[in-house]
């Protein structure tokens, strides 16, 4: 008999229930919630008189909503200013109340995005299921926990019952050699492979990153990749367990101690996959074609290294595709053929799920340490992750390099990401973002994004266009 | 109570790109509603209106953009919507199929479904049909040149019926097929499992207790 996958191996090990006609009951570990996807599963709840399966297993934290300005900030949840994000940060207040939630606050230093917090706190830990109304829960997976984001009414169906209504996924390795080069970051790696492989590639697989590259990646870097598994379409991204994690997990609030933590440990070393597992699908990269990555389009597969140029529709193949790309082209008023280092970003924002770690804002510092953004740049937004990463990061004074080159530092939550908030981009602007997400009007109505590392967005706020970050860094 | 779906005849509907994805269906501003009903005016509010679409507006009075198929007088009522490869990808908002539901749609038709998005709709009430791509091309092509032109879905059989008699089959998880159906809600099933999650959550707790702390205990 074949080996397992690190997949296979999570999926059996919460398997609760499978049934004749292909659906399994999947038991669920750690369940995370904000403050945009809830409220209609608690109001399901209230309606059917239900009551949470297991409360302890819940923890819930508001980020899409929250301003990031320091002055409305200070206010709390009373002091938003938008009344619609106000009303939906009270009710995941009241309705953490009602159900007995254990809530980390707006103003707690402990707040930020889910994704950041779950595994700052150890609520993320290797081998559980996790799940959260949000499709970036796929970062989690970065500890080898089975996480994905879920819809609304399963929010509510894990509540009543701790349980998910699940079907296997099938399998694909993405396999990594060599070294990524110097300036070059999970984030450039996630954006090659979903070139490579689509923004449907995954559609209906787990994906486990795995190779010399991938052992090679700090945790962040390995929470960016898994992160953007969604953008290639997996709900799930994994990585095994190595030292890189234990010593990650290591001393986290939540993460056991004593003789738990040694037995907990114990368990975590066989989170992997058995060398004879079987892929239904295996996807090769070396590490060294891997450029700095820059979408030019609207969509994340819509990608080109930094040296290279906006695509040609007219020379492609496809039909639908060119016109996919000719739609593209017009909505980011960009021509075929211009060079990636001409496109010139009105704004930049350092932030997100996907790149607003410690080691991000590091890296961002370390291009702009010294230097001023260039003047036609309207604003560089630089947003935590959590109130832990910015009391460390101005531990560090990383708050005072961005401040004197002439950025924003700002407090922690979804922002310029997705714009719910007051941070937007207005029509027409470029922005140079280090979210994961370039879809029409996602960061404003007719703004238009371009994907990048953190050092990327960095080096772009500097020279008011995209540049190959190596070139300051190595000058 | 989900609404049931067994057989549904409607007028059809062309979005004719790749790719659609969930903040294209409902924007970002309008998630921040907490109730379940309402998204309908607000389905592809970025492609169907010409102004910039805020929550709590009477979408009646904003400009209408008269080049979006959904605005043509030929596609009123529509039920069914025609699309493309990977439709609903992105975002996990269930906000998504709520306005495709609220508006009216039963059913999407297209060579391919974003995941999380394909789930969610049979939550809603609303059948997401895979046909292959072939036949997605053909049926946009019909579809622009006959006016008034509706579909048959029949789930009980999983087969598509054009007006013409042409018959495509389509393939649905069996769990997922019958719930729509009969319109059952999801928790109702799985709590006649309680017994069996409890035996299994009382295992798992014995083999990996650190996973039963909570997170009470004040953080040092």
């Amino acid at each position: 008999m074949a080996g397992l996958t690190l997949y296979d191996k999570l999926w059996q090990s919460h398997l609760v229930e499978e049934r004749d006609d292909g659906s399994a009951l999947i038991y669920i570990d750690r369940h995370l919630t904000h403050e945009v996807t809830s409220p209609q599963a608690f109001e399901g709840l209230r309606l059917a008189g239900r009551r949470p399966w297991r409360r302890d297993a819940n923890i819930a934290v508001p980020d899409h909503n929250v301003p990031t300005e320091s002055a409305e900030r200070l206010g709390g949840v009373a002091g938003i200013l938008d009344p619609v994000s106000r009303l939906q940060v009270q009710t995941l207040d009241e309705n953490c109340a009602e159900f007995d939630i254990v809530e980390i606050p707006i103003n707690d230093v402990r707040q930020g995005i889910v994704h950041v917090v779950g595994p700052e706190q150890g609520i993320t830990l290797p081998g559980v299921t996790l799940v959260c109304g949000d499709s970036h829960t796929s970062t989690h997976g970065a500890l080898a926990a089975l996480a994905h984001g879920i819809g609304t009414s399963e929010v509510e169906h894990v509540l009543a019952t701790q349980c998910l209504l699940a079907q296997k996924m099938k399998n694909l390795q993405v396999r990594v050699s060599g070294r990524l080069g110097t300036g070059v970051t999970a984030k450039d790696l996630a954006l090659a492979i979903i070139g490579q492989i689509g923004t449907a590639g995954g559609t209906g697989f787990a994906i486990e990153y795995a190779g010399e590259a991938i052992e090679a990646l700090s945790m962040e870097g390995r929470m960016t990749l898994c992160n953007m598994s969604i953008e290639a379409g997996a709900r799930v991204g994994l990585i095994a367990v190595d030292d890189t994690t234990i010593d990650y997990v290591r001393g986290r609030p939540y993460a056991p101690t004593g003789e738990l933590w040694d037995r907990a440990v114990a368990a975590w070393r066989g989170l992997h996959s058995d060398p004879d597992a079987v892929f239904d699908r295996v996807v090769e990269l070396r590490a060294e074609d891997v450029k700095p990555q820059v979408t030019w389009g609207t969509s994340p597969e819509m990608v080109a290294p930094v040296d290279g140029v906006v695509p040609d529709p007219d020379a492609m193949d496809s039909p639908g595709r060119a016109e996919s790309v000719r739609r593209a082209l017009e909505y980011m008023g960009l021509t075929a053929g211009m060079p990636i280092r001409d496109i010139r970003p009105d704004r930049v924002f350092i932030g997100s799920c996907t790149n607003s770690r410690i080691e991000d804002l590091r890296a961002a510092a370390a291009v702009v340490k010294g230097r001023r953004v260039a003047a036609s740049v309207k604003q560089a937004l630089v947003v935590p992750g959590s109130g832990e990463v910015k009391k460390q990061a101005e531990a560090e004074g990383l708050d005072r390099v961005f401040l004197d080159a002439g950025m924003e530092w700002r407090e922690p939550g979804c922002s310029m990401c997705l714009a719910m908030n007051a941070d937007k981009l207005g029509a027409g602007e470029h922005c140079a973002s280090t979210s994961n997400r370039n879809f029409e009007g996602r960061q404003g109505a007719g703004g238009r994004t371009h994907l990048v590392s953190p050092a990327m967005a960095a080096a772009a706020a500097i020279a008011g266009h995209f540049i190959d970050v190596r070139e300051l860094t190595e000058a | 109570m989900m609404q049931k779906l067994t057989v549904h005849e409607g007028l059809v509907v062309p979005m004719d790109r790749a790719n659609v994805d969930t903040d294209l269906i409902i924007p970002k501003q309008f998630l921040k509603s907490i109730k379940r009903t309402g998204f309908g005016p607000n389905l592809f509010d970025n492609l169907r209106y010409l102004d910039e679409g805020e929550p709590g507006q009477d979408c009646s009075q904003r400009p209408i953009n008269p080049e979006f198929p959904l605005n043509f007088p030929r596609y009123q009522g529509a039920s069914i919507l025609l699309a493309r490869e990977n439709f609903g990808c992105g975002s996990s908002r269930e906000h998504a199929p709520w306005a495709l539901a609220d508006y009216g749609f039963r059913c999407v038709i297209a060579p391919s479904f974003a995941d999380i998005f394909y789930n969610n709709c049979f939550k809603n009430g609303i059948l997401p049909v895979v046909l292959p791509a072939a036949v997605v091309d053909d049926l946009f092509a019909v579809l622009y040149a006959s006016e008034g032109y509706t579909l048959t879905v029949d789930l009980r059989e999983q087969v598509v019926i054009a007006p013409d008699g042409r018959r495509w089959s389509f393939a649905v998880d069996g769990f997922r097929k019958e719930r729509l159906l009969e319109g059952l809600d999801d928790i109702g099933i799985t709590l006649k499992s309680a017994d069996a999650i409890r035996a299994y959550e009382a295992r798992w707790r014995e083999q990996s207790p650190w996973l039963f702390g909570g997170f009470d205990r004040p953080v040092s």
